[in-house]
C-alpha cells in the first residue's frame, strides 16, 4: 500500500461560541493515538467567528487547527460541511478521522465516508492502535475500533486495513476530558471556503434551543428503570427512591422506547454514558449496550425478577424481587438509618 | 404528487433480551431472537403513506436483505404500500454499510422516479444511523436526518423539523430529497384487515420455489405467472437485475472488517446476592452508608 499517513484529524462541533464536550474528549483520546502515530493531531474547525474555539483545541492537544470560517457555514448544514472533509480528506489522507456521535456526527461522518470510500465504526467504547495480522496479512499500527454489536452480548473489534483512511464515531463521556497542564502553541491554517449552489439545497429556517434540564454525568446517584418496570406509573417507584437518595432518574433504551421515561434521561451506548458513585438499576435486563453505559458506576445494585438477567453478573449487589415490594422496603430502611 | 421510496429492515429483536435467550455459557443466543420489522422504518413508511394521503403519488418499499426479509415487504403491503421490492442475492450477505448503501443506490435507480426516500433513522441491530446519509451520497441528493415532522410540501420543496443537539430546526430542501425518521415522527397505522387478507398470500421467488420443491407436477414459471396476474408476486432485484460491481457488494464491498468477535461471557463477578427482606436491604444500606456512596 502507499505510504500512509500518520495524522489523526478530530472534527470540532461547537454550540452557544464554546467546543462541544464530545469533541474534547475526542482530542484527549487523539493525541494518545497521535503519539502511538508518531503524527500531528489536527482539530477541523468550521464555521463564522470561531476563531475562539480554535484556539480552545490547542489546551486538548491538538497541535493544529484547519479552520474553514465563512457566513453560509454559521450552522451545520450537510452539504456545505460534508463537502469541506470530502475536499480536505481527499488533499491529505489523514490516517484517523473522529466525530463525536451526536446529531451532527451522525448526519456528516457517514456521508463523508460514503464520499471517501472509508469506513465508519458508529459509537466505538474503546479506540486502540496495535499491529495484528489479519487474512495472514500483518496490519501495521492500525486502529482497532471496538464496540458492542448485535445486541448479542458480543463485542466487535472493526478494522479497516484496506483504506487509507480510518473513521469513527464516539459518544460523550466514553473518552475522558483531560485537558493539558500546559497548552500546546497555537498554529491555526485557514482554508478559504468557496459556496457552492448546491448549499442552498437544504437552508434553514429557524432553530429552537432548549436548556437540558437533566444532567446525568454529573449526578452521584443514579436509580434506572428498565422495561421489566412494565408500565410509566410503575416508574413512579423509580423517581420516588432517586428523590430519596437524592439522585437523578434514568432508564435503559427500552424504558425510553417504551415511553416511561424521556430520552434525554437514556443510558447506554446510544444514550448517556455515566460513571456515578451509585447506579441502581431496577426492571433492567443489562443488555451489553446498556452496560456499556453504566458499568464503570463505582457501586452497582441490581433489582430484577429475573434471576438470570445479565444485569446480575455485573452488579455488586443483586436483588431478586419484585421492584414494587423492594423499593419501598429500600426507601423505608434508608429513612430510617438516616434518623 | 410525491412518489416515495421507503427503505426498509428486518432485525433481530434486541431490544428483549432476557434470561431466556442468554445460553448456559454465557453468551446470547441470537437464533432464539425473533425477526422483527425494525419500528423506526416502520415510522418511515408511515410518513410515506401520510404524504400520499394529502398529495398523491405512489409509496414503494424496498428491502435488501435475506429471502425471509419477505416477511417485512408483506407488513408493508400490509399497511398501504403500492409495491415492495426484495433485494437480495447471496453476494449481499455480510454487506456492511458503505455495501448496503451502494445496492440500495443501484436499486432505487433502477426503480424509477422519486421525490422522496425515506427510511427510520438507524436500525435496532447495528445501531449505526449510516446507511441513510451514505444512500444519500451516492443518490448525490441532499438529505434531512432526525426528521420528526414533515410540515409542508409546494411544489419542488419540502419543510421539515428535524431534531439537534439541544434543540429543533426547522429546514427547508429541495427535492429529490432523503429523510430519516425517528420514532417520534409519527404513530404507525394498524395493519388495514383488507390489506392483510389481500396480500397475506403474497410471495416471493424463494418462497414459490419452496412451494415446488419436491413436487415435480409444480412449476415455478407458472406459480410466478398466476402469482403476478394475482397481484401477490414480490419481486426480487438480485445482482445480475441491478448490474452491480461484485467488489462493491457484500463482505468484498464493505471496508470495516470484523476482525475478531468476542462473546462477552458473564462469568459470575463479584456480585454479593442481597435477601428482598427487611433484614437483607438493611444490610446492604449499611455497607453502602460505611463505605459512603450513599450519605
Amino acid at each position: 500500500m502507499q505510504n500512509l499517513s500518520n495524522e489523526v484529524w478530530v472534527f470540532i462541533e461547537h454550540r452557544n461560541g464554546k467546543a462541544a464536550d464530545v469533541s474534547l474528549e475526542l482530542l484527549c483520546k487523539g493525541r494518545k493515538l497521535a503519539e502511538q502515530l508518531r503524527g500531528p493531531l489536527k482539530a477541523i474547525v468550521i464555521g463564522e467567528d470561531v476563531q475562539a474555539i480554535a484556539a480552545d483545541t490547542f489546551k486538548y492537544g491538538a497541535t493544529e487547527v484547519l479552520l474553514i470560517q465563512h457566513k453560509e457555514l454559521k450552522n451545520y448544514r450537510t452539504l456545505p460541511y460534508s463537502r469541506i472533509l470530502n475536499n480536505l480528506i481527499s488533499e491529505h489522507s489523514p490516517r484517523i478521522v473522529l466525530f463525536g456521535a451526536t446529531v451532527i456526527g451522525r448526519d456528516l461522518a457517514p456521508r463523508v465516508a460514503s464520499n471517501t470510500k472509508s469506513g465508519l465504526t458508529a459509537d466505538c467504547t474503546e479506540l486502540r492502535i496495535d499491529t495484528i495480522t489479519y487474512l495472514g496479512k500483518e496490519c501495521k499500527d492500525i486502529l482497532l475500533q471496538i464496540r458492542p454489536a448485535f445486541g448479542g452480548n458480543i463485542i466487535a473489534t472493526i478494522i479497516t486495513p484496506d483504506n487509507p483512511v480510518q473513521m469513527a464515531t464516539v459518544r460523550e463521556g466514553v473518552m475522558e476530558l483531560t485537558p493539558l497542564a500546559k497548552p500546546n502553541e497555537i498554529k491555526i491554517t485557514e482554508i478559504p471556503f468557496l459556496p457552492d449552489s448546491t448549499d442552498a439545497l437544504v437552508e434553514i429556517i429557524e432553530q429552537f434551543h432548549q436548556e437540558n434540564k437533566v444532567n446525568l454525568k454529573a449526578a452521584p446517584v443514579i436509580v434506572a428503570g428498565g422495561y421489566g418496570l412494565g408500565t410509566k406509573e410503575n416508574f413512579k417507584l423509580i423517581h420516588e427512591l432517586a428523590h430519596v437518595l437524592g439522585g437523578e432518574v434514568a432508564g435503559s433504551r427500552a424504558a425510553v422506547d417504551a415511553g416511561f421515561v424521556p430520552h434525554e434521561r437514556q443510558v447506554g451506548q446510544t444514550g448517556v454514558t455515566v460513571r456515578p458513585k451509585l447506579y441502581i438499576a431496577v426492571g433492567i435486563s443489562g443488555a451489553i449496550q446498556h452496560r456499556a453505559g453504566m458499568q464503570e458506576a463505582n457501586k452497582i445494585i441490581a433489582i430484577n425478577t429475573d434471576p438470570d438477567a445479565p444485569i446480575f453478573q455485573i452488579a455488586h449487589y443483586g436483588i431478586v424481587g419484585d421492584a414494587a415490594v423492594i423499593i419501598p422496603k429500600f426507601i423505608d430502611a434508608y429513612k430510617h438509618k438516616l434518623k | 404528487m410525491y412518489n416515495s421510496i421507503v427503505l426498509v429492515k428486518q432485525v433481530p429483536d434486541t431490544a428483549n433480551i432476557s434470561g431466556k435467550v442468554m445460553k448456559e455459557d454465557g453468551t446470547v443466543n441470537r437464533s432464539k431472537l425473533p425477526a422483527i420489522f425494525n419500528h423506526e422504518d416502520k415510522v418511515a413508511l408511515e410518513l410515506a403513506l401520510q404524504v400520499k394521503e394529502k398529495y398523491g403519488g405512489k409509496v414503494t418499499a424496498i428491502t435488501m436483505g435475506p429471502p425471509r426479509a419477505s416477511d417485512i415487504l408483506r407488513e408493508c403491503l400490509y399497511m398501504g404500500a403500492d409495491e415492495v421490492f426484495l433485494i437480495s442475492d447471496r453476494k449481499f450477505a455480510g454487506a456492511d454499510t458503505l455495501a448496503t448503501s451502494y445496492v440500495l443506490c443501484e436499486a432505487v435507480n433502477q426503480i424509477g422516479k422519486y421525490h422522496f426516500i425515506f427510511g427510520g433513522r438507524q436500525a435496532i441491530d447495528g445501531d449505526t444511523a449510516q446507511v441513510g446519509p451514505q444512500t444519500a451520497d451516492k443518490l448525490n441528493i441532499p438529505q434531512v436526518t432526525y426528521a420528526e415532522q414533515i410540515l409542508d410540501i409546494k411544489e419542488n420543496k419540502v419543510t421539515i423539523k428535524r431534531k439537534i443537539d439541544g434543540g429543533h430546526e426547522i429546514v427547508q430542501a429541495t427535492l429529490p430529497v432523503l429523510v430519516t425518521v425517528i420514532k417520534e415522527a409519527a404513530e404507525v397505522r394498524p395493519f388495514s384487515a383488507k390489506k392483510v387478507m389481500a396480500y397475506k398470500g403474497a410471495k416471493s421467488l424463494t418462497d414459490l420455489e419452496k412451494l415446488t420443491e419436491g413436487n415435480s407436477l409444480l412449476y415455478t414459471d407458472t406459480l410466478i405467472h398466476e402469482y403476478k396476474e394475482r397481484n401477490l408476486f414480490i419481486s426480487t432485484l438480485t445482482m445480475d437485475d441491478l448490474q452491480l460491481d461484485v467488489d462493491r457488494c457484500g463482505v468484498k464491498g464493505s471496508p470495516t472488517k470484523v476482525h475478531k468477535v468476542e462473546s462477552v461471557v458473564l462469568a459470575g463477578g463479584n456480585q454479593e446476592k442481597v435477601e428482598p427482606t427487611k433484614a437483607g436491604i438493611g444490610e446492604l444500606i449499611d455497607k453502602l452508608l460505611e463505605d459512603h456512596i450513599l450519605g
